[in-house]
């Protein structure tokens, strides 16, 4: 298992998400409003969508493309559309995001 | 005592209804198991039309959910097909393998629908139409291909066509009778729903037989029989059903079309029965699904030891789903020996009615343009009633009367055709179970629970029955799901109690989600921003990703860049910034956009600051919700047509207006004469020069549904222009909903109103002064962002992240 750092945790606002590299792999990093931060793998199940530039209400964001349904904190697609996508565990240290592969 | 197995093969419209009938006279008689071989609980297969239309989703046609059957201890297994009945043992077996016995069976397998056995009809791109997957099929091809053929003009062929249109396909109907509909509609009713049709947008192909269907690897063409062919990409095969009977054949159950039942639809076979479209009654096999809710009623009560009603058949009537038609037929609607008929036929108003009499008596009707006496006519035949005076003379009567028709309907009178529901029955429900809502009537008594074209009728009973109370709530469009108000009630809302943030409005207002949704966010941050010119600060998080990053997004996640020509004029120098831009950020692709001026193409978001900065031009908009483009064509300065100076004209209104944020885009152009150079028959206010002047076209569209301008009016000078389209676009903003183009918000409103409003000249004078409040408060948004380091940081940069170390 790999902890690789992503940045500081300031850098994401409240319901704008962003995405990072790391390794071949995008990732959609969120800060709810509740402060709280999660990552999902930047890709949506439908047909590839920059997760990470979609709306984001409550615990969910709408896919930018198509609008598809997706909860931040478990990758679950919401109906009437299926799907899930990988979701990764996000750890604050010292103001640092790291991120558990 | 142990429960009787019974076992349901079909979990499809009939079937599912009448084990529902089952449930309400007994809930514990059966043990009951249901197969069916798609992979979705029951769901309401009419809507399907509504569906490839555009006005529901596949989601919202579910009509017993996982939950109904779990509830119900209902075992269901989807999916999977019963491919053999042995009727001795009485057992059945499944493609899966699985063997399950029962004591009763119900045979409701449905109807296959019929593919012409041509060459090429096993292509790619050829299709049905009849379940779920179809209509899946068909969406996602008219999001790639263009053109589509459906063979047969019946009422499915003329619902898929429309749907197809909807979708933006060009369509081609072929048929091989010379008029559409023959089966319901008489020629003269044909004729005219031909026309409507094809003003609509379809193409006819009649009297055309199909020979062949051709292509490489997948469709590319219909080819007929006389020679000709046409070219396709999708072709949608609607010739008609053919009762699936295979199953039953095979285990030796009689059939002949269809599976023969009697009137307690029992097949030769003990304890088997069939019902739906497999079944064939008296030699009649239907097709809708009013006589086959009938038919599970009477099964339902025979198969729970009742014998008492016998099914004896149905007369049945249809309707065209289509938008902006009405049609009806029932019953031995054409003329033949020993009938008479009575006709009315008003060609100005598009309106045609006849009814066929035999001994006096009404025996069938063909209704198109006004269908209101449909459900009456029906009654008549079905009670086999005499022709009356009083009834001629209504007949003759152009329906001009404002009356509620519910009003003047009788108890018996049938509201909800497809569920053979009275007006009776519902108004009883209405008052015994306190309904207060069309849903709350639907699940009560199944009143416009199938087609659904008696929504309107039901709404009007239940204001008819409780008067004052009745709440219009029921009925009204809300803003989205997430509350029970609509935009007018926001909006008001808003204004009486001074809220300013989105997330205010949502709390203050009630709404169910904490943080809206994808639909309300956006929209709610465009009213507080029309409300409150100048003040509110736009929600960046509350907008659509095209118009926080101000560039439109790609499918791959890369993003384009037009910026403004006013006018679609341009210079040397602004094209030689371009080409510079375009070489030195590597952009795939340079285009002229139909609105006249250049996209750049796949541009990488973190590059977007830094292309604006070196192009220093100003955004085009052409992402936004906000005018688009001024299209112009040259005019007098050089066309030997032109009557007026369009290029300037088109210029000084782009910089009026530019970076107005409206409901939705907005487009405008202005040709110097007639021959409309610059379309503006099509745009959302279109300027024509006139000798002497301009007219004023507004609520045009070019887009998915096509709509001619009107004629707002003519003025003289190009200030006066500017006042009459700066008023129109002011009331646009502050009374259409969010997301409707002026072509829908003109049709909703009424230009007649439009002018009412905007030809008051104190009116227009504060809607000027609301509008320069807005424009005022507008900045160049790539120009902000280049100045802005910090948006920069928070829009466009990604995270980076360290090389990783292992633990
Ligand atoms: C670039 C352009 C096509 C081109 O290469 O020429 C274009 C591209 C898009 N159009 Fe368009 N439209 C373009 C001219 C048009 C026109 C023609 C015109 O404006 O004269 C129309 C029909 C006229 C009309 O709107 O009345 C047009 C009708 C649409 C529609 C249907 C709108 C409707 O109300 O029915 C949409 C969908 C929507 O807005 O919801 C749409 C949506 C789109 C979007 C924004 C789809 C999207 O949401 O991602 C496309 C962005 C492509 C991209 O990835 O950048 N585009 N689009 C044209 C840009 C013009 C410009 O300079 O701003
Ligand atoms: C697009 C469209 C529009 C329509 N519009 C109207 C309208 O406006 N008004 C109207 O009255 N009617 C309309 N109809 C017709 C109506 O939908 C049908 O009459 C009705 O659905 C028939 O019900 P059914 O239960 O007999 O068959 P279905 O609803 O077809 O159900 C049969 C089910 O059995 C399944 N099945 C078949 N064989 C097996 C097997 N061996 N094992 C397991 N499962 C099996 C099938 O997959 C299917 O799901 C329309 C139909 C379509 C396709
Ligand atoms: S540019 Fe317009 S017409 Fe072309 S694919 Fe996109 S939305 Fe459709
Ligand atoms: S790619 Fe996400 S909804 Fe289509």
């Amino acid at each position: 298992m790999a902890r690789v750092e992503i940045g500081s945790a300031t850098r994401l606002v409240e319901r704008l998400g962003k995405c990072v590299k790391v390794g071949g792999m995008e990732l959609a990093l969120f800060r709810l409003s509740d402060g709280r931060i999660y990552a999902l793998e930047n890709r949506c199940p439908h047909k590839g969508g920059d997760l990470s530039q979609g709306i984001v209400s409550g615990e969910f964001v709408f896919c930018p493309l198509h609008d598809w349904k997706i909860s931040i904190k478990d990758g679950k697609v919401q109906a009437p559309d299926h799907g899930c996508v990988k979701t990764y565990k996000v750890e604050i240290e010292a103001g640092k995001m790291y991120i558990q592969l | 005592m142990e429960k009787k197995k019974l076992v349901l093969i079909g979990n499809g419209m009939a079937g599912v209804r009448c084990i529902e009938e089952i449930l309400k006279i007994d809930r514990d008689l059966f043990d009951i198991t249901i197969f069916g071989s798609e992979p979705h609980p029951n769901y309401n297969r009419i809507l399907l039309s509504t569906v490839l239309q555009g006005d529901t989703s596949i989601a919202d046609i579910t009509m017993n959910d996982w939950e109904w059957y779990r509830t119900n201890n209902i075992r269901l297994f989807v999916g999977e097909t019963v491919v053999q009945i042995d009727k001795e043992k009485q057992q059945l077996r499944t493609d899966k393998g699985r063997t399950v016995s029962y004591d009763e069976l119900i045979i409701a397998t449905g109807s296959k629908p019929f593919i012409l056995p041509v060459h090429g009809a096993d292509k790619k791109g050829v299709t049905a139409f009849r379940d779920i997957k179809d209509c899946e099929m068909m969406m996602e091809y008219a999001k790639t291909y263009k053109k589509a053929a459906v063979i047969g003009g019946g009422l499915l062929g003329l619902e898929a066509a429309r749907g197809l249109l909807n979708l933006g396909m060009e369509v081609d109907v072929i048929h091989i009778f010379d008029y559409l509909m023959e089966r319901q509609l008489d020629p003269t009713a044909s004729k005219l729903l031909q026309r409507e049709l094809e003003k609509q947008g379809m193409n006819f192909l009649l009297k055309k037989e199909t020979a062949e269907i051709f292509g490489e690897n997948r469709v590319e063409g219909v080819r007929f029989k006389d020679g000709t062919e046409i070219a396709a990409d999708l072709v949608v095969m609607a010739v008609g059903i053919r009762p699936n009977i295979d199953l039953a054949r095979e285990s030796g159950i009689a059939v002949n079309r269809g599976i023969i039942v009697n009137d307690y639809l029992e097949t030769n076979v003990p304890h088997i029965y069939a019902v739906g479209e497999c079944a064939e009654h008296r030699g009649v096999v239907y097709g809708l699904v009013a006589p086959l809710y009938e038919q599970g009623k009477v099964l339902a009560e025979a198969i729970c030891g009742i014998k008492t009603h016998p099914y004896e058949g149905s007369v049945v009537s249809t309707q065209l789903k289509v938008s902006g038609v009405d049609v009806f037929s029932a019953g031995e609607f054409m003329e033949g020996e020993g009938t008479s008929s009575i006709k009315v036929y008003d060609e100005l108003r598009g309106v045609y009615k006849k009814v066929v009499v035999r001994d006096g008596k009404i025996i069938g009707a063909v209704l198109f343009g006004d269908t209101s006496e449909g459900r009456k006519l029906l009654e008549m035949i079905h009670r086999n009633e005499p022709v009356s005076d009083a009834f001629q003379l209504s007949f003759f009567q152009a329906n001009s009367t404002t009356q509620s028709t519910v009003a003047t309907m009788a108890d018996a009178d049938v509201v909800c055709g497809c569920n053979g529901v009275t007006k009776g029955a519902i108004c009883q429900a209405i008052v015994e179970h306190g309904l207060r809502t069309v849903e709350e009537v639907r699940d009560c008594t199944n009143a416009s629970r199938s087609c659904g074209g008696c929504r309107g009728l039901v709404a009007e009973l239940l204001e008819y029955t409780l008067g004052e109370t009745f709440d219009k709530q029921a009925m009204k469009e809300t803003v989205c799901g997430c509350t029970t108000l609509s935009r007018d009630e926001v909006i008001a809302e808003i204004k009486a109690k001074k809220l300013k943030y989105v997330k205010e409005v949502m709390s203050v207002l009630g709404w169910k989600t904490e943080e809206g949704c994808s639909k309300c966010r956006p929209a709610l941050n465009y009213y507080l921003s029309m409300l409150y010119p100048g003040e509110y600060v736009d929600e960046l998080e509350s907008r659509f990703v095209n118009e926080r990053l101000h560039a439109n997004i790609q499918a791959d996640g890369t993003y384009s860049v037009v910026p403004r020509m006013y006018g679609g004029v341009t210079t040397a120098e602004q094209l030689r910034k371009i080409a510079d831009v375009a070489e030195k950020y590597n952009v795939p692709m340079i285009k002229l956009t139909g609105g006249q001026r250049i996209d750049l193409l796949g541009v990488k978001k973190e590059d977007l600051p830094r292309i604006w900065a070196e192009l220093d031009m100003p955004s085009g908009y052409a992402y936004a919700k906000a005018l688009r483009t001024v299209k112009t064509c040259v005019g007098n300065q050089f066309c030997r047509f032109g009557t007026q100076d369009s290029t300037a004209l088109g210029i000084e209104m782009e910089k009026k207006f530019e970076r107005l944020n409206t409901p939705h885009k907005v487009k405008m152009a202005v040709s110097a004469c007639p021959r409309n150079c610059a379309e503006s028959g099509i745009k959302d206010v279109g300027i024509v020069g006139v000798d002497g002047g301009w007219e004023i076209y507004v609520g045009g569209n070019g887009g998915t549904h096509l709509r001619a301008g009107d004629l707002l009016c003519t003025v003289k000078t190009a200030e006066e222009v500017i006042e009459m389209t700066g008023a129109f676009l002011q009331y646009y903003r502050e009374s259409a909903n969010y997301l409707e183009r002026t072509s829908k918000w003109v049709e909703r409103v009424g230009l007649e109103h439009i002018r009412e409003v905007i030809f008051a000249p104190e009116v227009r004078k504060q809607l000027l002064e609301r509008l320069d409040q807005a424009l005022q408060a507008t900045k160049d948004p790539w120009k902000e962002i280049v100045e802005k380091k910090e948006l920069q940081e928070t829009l466009f940069t990604n995270l980076q992240a360290k090389v990783p170390v292992n633990r």
